[in-house]
């Protein structure tokens, strides 16, 4: 606990503070992005904007897993879930997300579905073994820090013979995201630069961050998820850019190894192999961005076990989580941001995850917006 | 004659909500005992009763927590608390209970007779009589072991106002204790966490605290338990209620260290863990100080704090300077962090 309680040190945060307001020029504008949804609920939960001199922007990126799953996968779990022999697996964030013509999983559930809630896939493990005669799919999203828990479960199941066990695969790749962000063709996003990823690093180490530094002139500053953490990277951010730097610096080495976790890795490639393409919420389809399960796992692959034939998804039109995603609107800028699209009545995935962008300025920030139009506080 | 009731083996069936001769058993040997008084041992439908002069507030409120016993307290003093402090919060002085029980079929009685006298003796610490009572007992797999239903009314004393509507700009928030114990306490014991089992809920009756602060400032103009929902939500319905805003402090308000590692293990905000024994109270600037005293100089206050103010705010927001020294919302907690709770 001590721990936690040093990484939200008030008196440090405003040593930082003027740090930050020092190093900064006030003759230009800084414009970096927290690529992880757990930096965004960092920044607006602990305030860290109010510590960040108004030329410096924070950018919030696609890392919330819930955000970018497409429509159309969101159809796929809710078609899985409707069949009679299946009991399907999720987090509980994914429960609320949006599918086509405002179907969701709680719905479902609601109209006799049966889903189930889980903490971790080892509870969906759990579930095929205490129901042999039903068919129990984890959906299983996330980046590379959920990837290893997935691969460990399908390994396991396939040494226990757990055959009425299989895995609907959304697993996503960081660097694929932060590179079709750069590479955004009509994309109105400048970037000086980016917060990398806390966990995601730890697992994938450093070293697939440099392409942004070589082949973008983008600085990285991994950093973990504690408010003090963020505003250090902004801190090595301001001066890379200053100085005209783009490399990538470990503010989080207390995690993350340059090597990442060899073990995490080797144990993923073994079970997932590289997507051509895959459909990204906001990115749209993005080459090698995400996995499969490799063909020897092909039985525990819900994708090819349970055929789903679905009409095309009808995304909400006004929705703007795909501009945000991309980091070229804000929450506010979306027509129908609180009214009606609210935490309670998610009309969009980023409003849904405690993670996303919309959810997080709705929580913990809108006073911001109302103060800025000049309403009295 | 039938052979008195074996509390130590015997279970609820299905006859000792009937109403014959089994169910009068279960009143007689069971209940009377335990709660005791004049009113309820005469064994009427209804009880009868005279009131002190002054407004009358009546509250009910039912109780389906799980698991039925948790560190600090169980079903029983929950029941009689939550009613006991609702009626307090509106600054009324708590007199009568009901209770109404729904069994389960099979339930022990054993645990039946634990949670009869930890209800007992909650009831004798708030100064309240249970004074009617009502049993149903339903088939097995129809409930979850034991819900309670207890309903109470209370008098005001002349010259007390209180009321969710009355926080006016400049107003000073005061806490009475260290929040989210109770929410933890059963988070715990739910998933296990051996690390939190030291946490105990803090269920207690507070009608003596709202007591002796109305002595000292009678002028509080708002009194709340934030009980489900925790401190964010109650402060949240204070503003829209009264149409102010409010600004907290975090590094203001009390926190056991404890709670806090359970809170960030589970993923939780103590600000929308529940309480069943603290309360917040809103007064005027001049009384604040007054107020403060007399909360720590009582044994269920001693760790008050002064942890926000009212402001003026159409949009009655919520508002936190953050420990870290920033500003956030906060907002009304979004859907049910934990279910069944109390
Ligand atoms: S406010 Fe709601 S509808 Fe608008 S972008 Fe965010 S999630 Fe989508």
């Amino acid at each position: 606990m001590k721990y936690i309680e040093e990484f939200r040190d008030p008196k440090l945060a405003q040593t930082l503070s003027r740090a930050i307001a020092a190093a900064a020029d006030p003759a230009r504008t800084y414009r970096y992005m927290e690529f992880c949804g757990g930096h965004t609920h960092a920044i607006a939960r602990y305030g860290v904007e109010d510590l960040l001199p108004g030329n410096i922007a924070m950018i919030h990126g696609p890392g919330c897993p819930v955000c970018v799953l497409s429509v159309a996968r969101v159809d796929a779990a809710i078609a899985l879930a409707t069949r009679h022999d299946v009991i399907l697996c999720t987090y509980a964030d994914l429960m609320r997300v949006p599918g086509s013509k405002f179907t969701s999983l709680i719905k479902a559930r609601a109209e006799g579905a049966d889903v189930r809630m889980v903490y971790s896939v080892t509870d969906a493990l759990r579930i095929a073994r205490e129901n042999p005669a039903r068919e129990v799919v984890f959906f299983a999203i996330g980046f590379e820090t959920t990837t290893p828990p997935t691969a460990v479960a399908l390994k396991q199941a396939r040494a226990q013979g757990l055959g009425n066990f299989s895995v609907h695969c959304n697993h996503v790749l960081t660097p694929a995201a932060m590179r079709a962000i750069l590479e955004g063709r009509n994309s109105g996003v400048i970037l000086d630069g980016f917060v990398g990823p806390a966990h995601v690093s730890a697992v994938i180490g450093t070293e697939p961050y440099a392409e942004f530094t070589r082949d973008y002139g983008k600085p990285v500053v991994i950093a973990g998820f504690e408010p003090l953490d963020v505003m250090q990277a902004v801190l090595q951010l301001v001066r890379q850019t200053n100085e005209g730097r783009a490399e990538v610096e470990n503010e989080y080495s207390r995690a993350v190894a340059p090597e990442g976790n060899r073990v995490a890795i080797n144990i993923m490639d073994e079970v997932f192999a590289l997507r051509d393409t895959f459909e990204w919420r906001g990115l749209g389809h993005v080459a090698n961005s995400a996995l499969r399960i490799r063909d020897e796992y092909a039985g525990f692959d819900a994708e090819k076990r349970f055929a789903v034939d679905l009409p095309a998804p009808r995304e909400n039109k006004t929705c703007a989580c795909g501009d945000i995603l991309r980091g070229e609107k804000t929450p506010e800028q979306c027509a129908i941001f609180g009214d009606p699209c609210t935490p309670e009545n998610p009309l969009g995935a980023c409003m849904v995850s405690s993670e996303g962008a919309c959810a997080a300025h709705w929580t913990y920030g809108r006073f911001r917006q109302a103060e800025r139009a000049g309403a009295p506080a | 004659m039938n052979r008195r009731l074996d509390i130590g083996k015997g279970r609820v069936d299905l006859s000792h909500g009937a109403g014959g001769r089994a169910m009068m058993q279960l009143i007689e040997e069971l209940f009377l005992g335990a709660f005791d008084n004049a009113l309820l041992n005469r064994e009427h439908d209804a009880a009868m009763f005279d009131l002190p002069p002054g407004r009358v507030v009546m509250s009910t409120d039912s109780f389906v927590v799980s698991p039925i016993f948790f560190p600090g307290g169980d079903i029983g003093e929950l029941a009689v608390c939550g009613t006991v402090n609702d009626l307090a919060m509106g600054g009324g002085v708590p007199k009568y209970l009901t209770a109404g029980f729904i069994l389960e079929e099979g339930f022990p009685l054993a645990d039946l007779q634990r949670i009869v006298a930890s209800m007992a003796a909650a009831a004798r610490e708030a100064g309240v009589a249970i004074v009617s009572g009502d049993t149903k007992v339903v088939e097995k797999g129809h409930g979850d072991g034991i819900y309670i239903n207890t309903a109470g009314v209370g008098v005001v004393p002349e010259g007390v106002e209180i009321a969710g509507d009355r926080a006016r700009p400049g107003d000073v928030v005061l806490l009475s204790g260290p929040i989210g114990d109770h929410g933890v306490a059963i988070m715990s014991r739910r998933e296990n966490l051996t690390f939190g089992s030291a946490i105990e809920s803090d269920c207690q009756p507070l009608g003596d605290l709202v007591a002796a602060m109305l002595t000292e400032v009678p002028g509080i103009r708002v009194l709340r338990d934030p009980t489900r929902g925790g401190l964010g939500s109650t402060m949240n319905e204070i503003a829209q209620q009264s149409g102010v805003g409010i600004e907290l402090t975090e590094a203001a308000i009390p926190v056991r260290r404890e709670v806090k590692s359970v809170c960030e293990l589970l993923g939780l905000d103590p600000l929308y863990v529940a309480n069943e024994g603290k309360l917040i109270a809103i007064c005027p600037p001049q009384d604040a100080d007054r107020l403060l005293s007399a909360m720590r100089a009582h044994p269920r206050g001693r760790a008050s704090a002064v942890i926000g103010r009212v402001l003026q705010d159409d949009r009655s927001f919520v508002r936190m300077v953050t420990g870290l020294g920033g500003t956030r919302m906060v907002d009304w907690m979004a859907g049910e962090q934990l279910p069944r709770i109390c």
